[in-house]
């Protein structure tokens, strides 16, 4: 098989595909537009005829990622995907994961909220993606692509920083990234790790005690609390050190930027194209896209807060990432919000006009 | 260049698959190509439109406030998109979907009586391909040769046997779209 053919489809496809290269061992998942293709495309390629990855649809989301609690726990690759409110159920599994200190991926293709909400895209669980979503103090590492290519190439990026540091990482797309069908080369195909490999490079996992080694106990329950304080300060640690290695962002047009908009994913696109629109009227703007939304680029926006004489927070929500920049700005520029909801994308020709009219 | 197509219609007309057809010749010729539906709880005479971006450049927003040409199949897709036509731009429309043609003095007009057509060959279900031969023949955005190409690609083993048919609902397209 080519590796390096170029293709057309949807992002919630390129997961999938994606998933199968990388050598994911299990996928757990539940139907929910706007990312059922993800399952979909599993279930028609097959893998466990040809890497032996499960495919599995659970009864529920909240079954689905308490298989991937199960399935993480002993060293394998496992992920799940759904969309808002499937990913809301899964918070109680999402914060023993993180308790536990175990890698997997989580995909949201985000819809628009609350409740049930809308099925058509919508960033509004950014909170939920960057600030805990579940009970406790925690994180997920949270990777936001901007395109087909992105939604492929983040699957095995997720997996590597998840086992990296043993710690659940999410992928936080929305319906728009997802449906839309773009130009993807997919990644070239990894081997599935062998038990040997598992066993190696997951000293922690519940392998099997094989030449009497002490028992791995994994769990997110310590009821002493000087234990669950020394605990907690480790996670904490580590949080730290993400923060300090792995944010990544993308710049684009900024080096004469008198304004810039701060946007992620599909909101990233519509601002790029706002951007053309706006230089062409004479406008300075640029833009920082956030890649990783945790760890934020906390130290780029501020030092782009030295350079610009305004901030646009650009979100397909009603102003969630905004707090963040306000916080790295510290007051130095204006910073303003702007973002359509329930469903709605803003348009390129809008975002300019409340571009002219914020500053 | 860039050119940014809506195709709007009813769900049932193949205005995806057009799209894609024509996404998938755009990828075909090393072009970038974004192909972005309005999802939905589709149904059969439900509304369905899909962008299509195919460009020489990457591509940066898949939503647009405008377009280059709207491929608009009935009156409400009409409605909804010929405000949205750049200024000289391309409107291509079916005869029979539309009762009431599109009124701008500051773009181009095309009709197609595609419907009529596909009738007429007994190849309704080219319908769509009809159209696209229509968009081809006074933009070519692609290569009619990248298009057959692109149902080869895109069309399972099983169905290869009616390119043939494709490619001439495509010309028979070409043949009897006319400006007004």
């Amino acid at each position: 098989m080519a590796d390096q053919e170029i293709t057309l489809m949807k992002g919630n496809e390129a997961i999938a595909h994606a998933a199968i290269r990388c050598g994911c061992d299990g996928y757990f998942g539940y139907p929910i537009t706007p990312q059922s293709e993800v399952l979909e495309t599993l279930a028609e390629q097959k893998p466990w005829e040809t890497t032996g990855m499960v495919v599995l649809q659970a009864e529920s989301e909240v079954s689905s990622i308490n298989m991937v609690y199960g399935g993480a726990c002993t060293g394998k690759k496992v992920m799940t995907s759904s969309s808002s409110p499937g990913v809301s159920l899964m918070q109680e599994g999402i914060s023993y994961m993180a308790g536990a200190e175990l890698p997997a991926l989580i995909v949201n293709v985000m819809r628009g909220g609350p409740g049930l909400g809308t099925i058509q895209p919508s960033q509004s669980d950014y909170f939920q993606a960057c600030k805990g979503g579940g009970h406790g103090d925690y994180h997920l590492i949270v990777l936001a692509p901007a395109s087909v290519q992105e939604m492929a190439d983040f699957v095995d990026l997720a997996f590597t920083l998840a086992f990296r540091y043993r710690n659940p990482a999410m992928i936080l797309a929305d319906g728009a990234i997802g449906q839309m069908m773009e130009k993807v080369v997919l990644p070239p195909f990894k081997p599935r790790r062998t038990e040997e490999e598992i066993i190696r490079e997951c000293p922690w996992a519940t392998t099997g005690r094989i030449g009497g080694r002490k028992p791995n106990i994994i769990t997110s329950l310590e009821l002493r609390s000087e234990e669950m304080e020394v605990i907690n300060l480790r996670i904490q640690a580590k949080y730290r050190e993400i923060e300090a290695k792995e944010v990544r962002y993308e710049e684009f047009m900024l080096d004469d930027a008198e304004y810039a908009i701060v946007a992620f994913g599909s909101a990233a696109r519509i601002a790029k194209k706002s951007i053309e629109i706006a230089r062409s009227q004479g406008i300075k703007v640029g833009l920082l896209r956030p890649i990783t939304l945790w760890p934020f680029p906390t130290e780029e926006v501020k030092r782009l807060a030295g350079k610009v004489k305004g901030i646009l927070s650009l979100e397909i929500n009603a102003g969630q990432m905004v707090e963040d920049i306000r916080l790295a700005v510290e007051g130095k520029v204006p910073v303003r919000h702007f973002g359509r909801l329930g469903g709605i994308i803003p348009d390129p020709d809008e975002v300019v006009e409340v571009l002219k009219s914020s500053f | 260049m860039t050119e940014e197509i809506i195709i709007a219609g009813f769900g049932g007309q193949g205005v995806l698959s057009m799209g894609k057809i024509l996404a998938y010749a755009g990828l075909m010729e090393g072009k970038e190509v974004t192909w972005m539906p309005a999802y939905g709880p589709e149904q059969r005479g439900g509304t369905a439109n899909v962008t299509v971006i195919v460009s020489d450049a990457p591509v940066s927003s898949p939503i647009l406030s405008s377009y280059d040409t709207a491929i608009v199949l009935n009156q409400p897709s009409l409605e909804k998109f010929e405000p949205k036509v750049k200024p000289g731009g391309v409107i291509i429309y079916d005869g029979y979907g539309i009762n009431e043609p599109p009124t701008r003095k500051d773009i181009d007009i095309y009709r197609i009586d595609a419907m009529d057509a596909a009738a007429e060959m007994n190849l309704i279900k080219t319908f769509n391909m009809i159209v696209l031969g229509g968009l081809l023949k006074i933009h070519p955005v692609v290569g009619i040769e990248s298009v057959l190409a692109a149902l080869r690609k895109t069309l399972p083993e099983r169905h290869h046997h009616l390119i043939p048919k494709n490619e001439e609902a495509i010309r028979k397209g070409m043949e009897i779209i006319r400006k007004l």
